[in-house]
């Protein structure tokens, strides 16, 4: 048996403190979610007391079950409308606009360059006001609803595939570029048969990561919405958490939970098999997560 | 021979890449899109602020020259923060020391979870990642309505204190107590803070701590002298990309308190975006919090413009 000052002393001992805060901070992040998940299978009405198990606020209760009640499906419904239209716009707008200001030289590419950096970081409130002041005090061709809510998300997201792809086109280099166009390409040509089909992983990455984190955005969504039939479901929950809601509101918020988890589950399993065989691509979920 | 005719080129390659105006043109659009919804809507931002509000209506009447500016509505809020009158003062103050408290707690949770995932966790490491990402994608709503779930008078956290009915616990957690908020901070933003430090622990080379070692640092000495300054950057972004959206936070101290006591600089946009005749005030607190966080952001890009250059 070592004493405890043996313990102490031995310089290999492992770091307990690091792991006990580490499951610590594990529980406490997770732990929460997994209860409130857990209430959405509540029999009763009640979001703190167990009352056995059923279906009742997905399908089962007639009235104010998610299925039956229309101010619940429609939020679920706006929120995949838009996660999906504005991911589709997103994405291809940040590819063309990275591949742009990473080859183009000069201070008007590198402001720009700057000014999607800030876009990226910049307090959420302040851009959902003034896209919102913007909207209402000029006869733009845009009305508040799923329009301004698209324009303002692609406004904030825009950084996402942009960052990615500029990181991928770093570690990619220029000679690859180069050996095509010695080899004759033009270079459009170089781009498109070259550098795009070498751009996938990081392009494929992002949309899921736009996709994800479109639809569990609030603070743009809920001021440019224009009344509540375009109320997605971030809204919802942020209006009723504290009026004594039920359960299904628990079951609404699974629901979206499980939608994002599952683009995201799915995405990186493709991902891996995008990048299977290619060195240069980062291999872990911190390169799927944009952090490598 | 026909070889002969190919080799020794006289004219050189035709120029290309850093001419050709294909690449102007594949950035236009983007350039275009955030002029038009990331520039000018903060533009307006300041006609409304130094605008006039219509006498009758009560909404505001922007005006676009900055030469016929009125400031009155500015000025307004800013005699309203200090002194007498300073109804707005509390607020602010109590925004950053929310922020400042807020971020501390985060970076204590948050450096050793990442340090251990980064460092020491062996073949945990991909499973261990996967459960600290999991939070960055479950809705920031959702994972505040657990909260208010589990801290209701009857919720769980009463309960378990009253250790099953032994003490009588009715603390009401969600009307204006300010641990609940800052709590609510750090649980919402930590993760957001674990992803970044996780990326740039990982990225340090083991060689150079290995060096530390050899040369005679212990475990701490090394990780004071090496780990720690090689890190900044890192730390300086982290903490900046977790402190710059709490500053604009309204919806954490709604859902948890719900109380004027607990009111940040956020609650004093929303509430004024939402009452008629306050728009401009709105304005006028959307340029402060810019105006406090316009250099941090600049910081930060730099910051991040100066790591790229380093990795490419």
């Amino acid at each position: 048996m070592r004493g405890p000052v043996a313990w102490w002393k031995d310089p290999w001992r492992p770091p307990r403190i690091l792991i006990a805060v580490t499951i610590g901070y594990l529980v406490w992040s997770l732990l929460p979610v997994l209860i409130a998940v857990l209430f959405s299978f509540n029999d009763g009405k009640s979001r703190t007391t167990w009352q056995g198990f059923s279906f009742r606020w997905y399908w089962g209760d007639e009235t104010r079950s998610v299925w039956h009640d229309a101010t619940l499906h429609t939020a679920l419904l706006q929120t995949l409308k838009l996660g999906v239209i504005a991911t589709v716009l997103t994405v291809p707008l940040g590819v063309i606009f990275a591949i742009g200001i990473d080859r183009w030289r000069g201070r008007l590419p590198s402001g720009a360059n700057m000014l999607m950096l800030v876009s990226f970081v910049i307090p959420e409130v302040l851009l959902a006001v003034a896209l919102l002041f913007a909207i209402t005090s000029l006869a733009l061709p845009i009305g508040l609803g799923t329009s301004a809510q698209v324009v303002g998300l692609i406004t904030f997201q825009i950084a996402y595939p942009a960052v990615l792809v500029r990181a991928r086109l770093a570690t990619i280099g220029s000679q690859y570029e180069e050996a095509a166009m010695d080899l004759g390409a033009s270079p459009m040509q170089a781009l498109r048969r070259v550098t795009v089909p070498m751009l996938w992983p990081a392009i494929f990455a992002s949309t899921v990561l736009v996709f994800a984190d479109v639809i569990d955005n609030f603070v743009l969504v809920r001021y440019l919405s224009g009344n509540s039939s375009t109320e997605p479901v971030s809204v919802k929950i942020y209006n009723t958490a504290r009026a004594a809601p039920t359960p299904a509101l628990n079951a609404l918020a699974t629901l979206l939970l499980v939608a994002a988890l599952l683009a995201v589950t799915v995405g990186y399993l493709v991902y891996r098999r995008m990048t299977r065989g290619d060195h240069t691509a980062g291999k872990g979920i911190a390169a799927f997560a944009g952090e490598a | 021979m026909v070889l002969a005719e190919v080799t020794a080129p006289t004219t050189p390659p035709p120029k290309r890449e850093r001419n050709s105006a294909l690449w102007p043109a594949l950035a236009m659009p983007g350039i275009i899109w955030l002029l038009l919804f990331f520039l000018a809507p903060l533009y307006v931002v300041l006609a409304i602020v130094f605008g006039r509000v219509d006498p009758i209506f009560r909404t505001p009447v922007p005006v676009w020259n900055p030469l016929d500016w009125n400031p009155a509505q500015f000025t307004y809020v800013l005699t309203r923060i200090v002194g007498e009158n300073g109804v707005f003062g509390p607020a602010l103050l109590r925004t950053g020391i929310f922020v400042l408290v807020a971020s501390v707690l985060c970076l204590v949770i948050a450096f050793p979870v990442a340090y251990y995932t980064a460092r020491l966790s062996g073949r945990w490491a991909g499973v261990l990642l996967a459960a600290l990402i999991a939070p960055f994608w479950i809705s920031y709503m959702m994972r505040m309505l657990a909260w208010v779930n589990l801290l209701q008078d009857d919720g769980l956290v009463n309960r378990m204190l009253s250790l099953g009915g032994l003490f009588h616990v009715h603390t009401h957690w969600l009307t204006g107590q300010s641990v609940v908020v800052v709590l609510g901070l750090v649980y919402g933003y930590v993760p957001y803070m674990i992803l970044p430090l996780y990326a740039g622990l990982d990225r340090l080379p083991q060689s150079t701590l290995e060096a530390a070692r050899d040369l005679g640092a212990n475990r701490f000495g090394s990780f004071w002298r090496v780990t720690l300054p090689m890190c900044r950057p890192t730390i300086v972004a982290a903490v900046l990309l977790t402190c710059l959206p709490m500053l604009g936070d309204y919806f954490t101290s709604d859902m948890l308190s719900a109380s004027p006591k607990t009111a940040m600089a956020g609650n004093l946009i929303n509430d004024s975006v939402q009452s008629p005749g306050q728009t401009g005030q709105a304005g006028a607190f959307v340029m402060l919090v810019l105006i406090a966080t316009v250099l941090p952001m600049f910081y930060y890009v730099r910051v991040t413009a100066r790591a790229d250059e380093v990795s490419t």
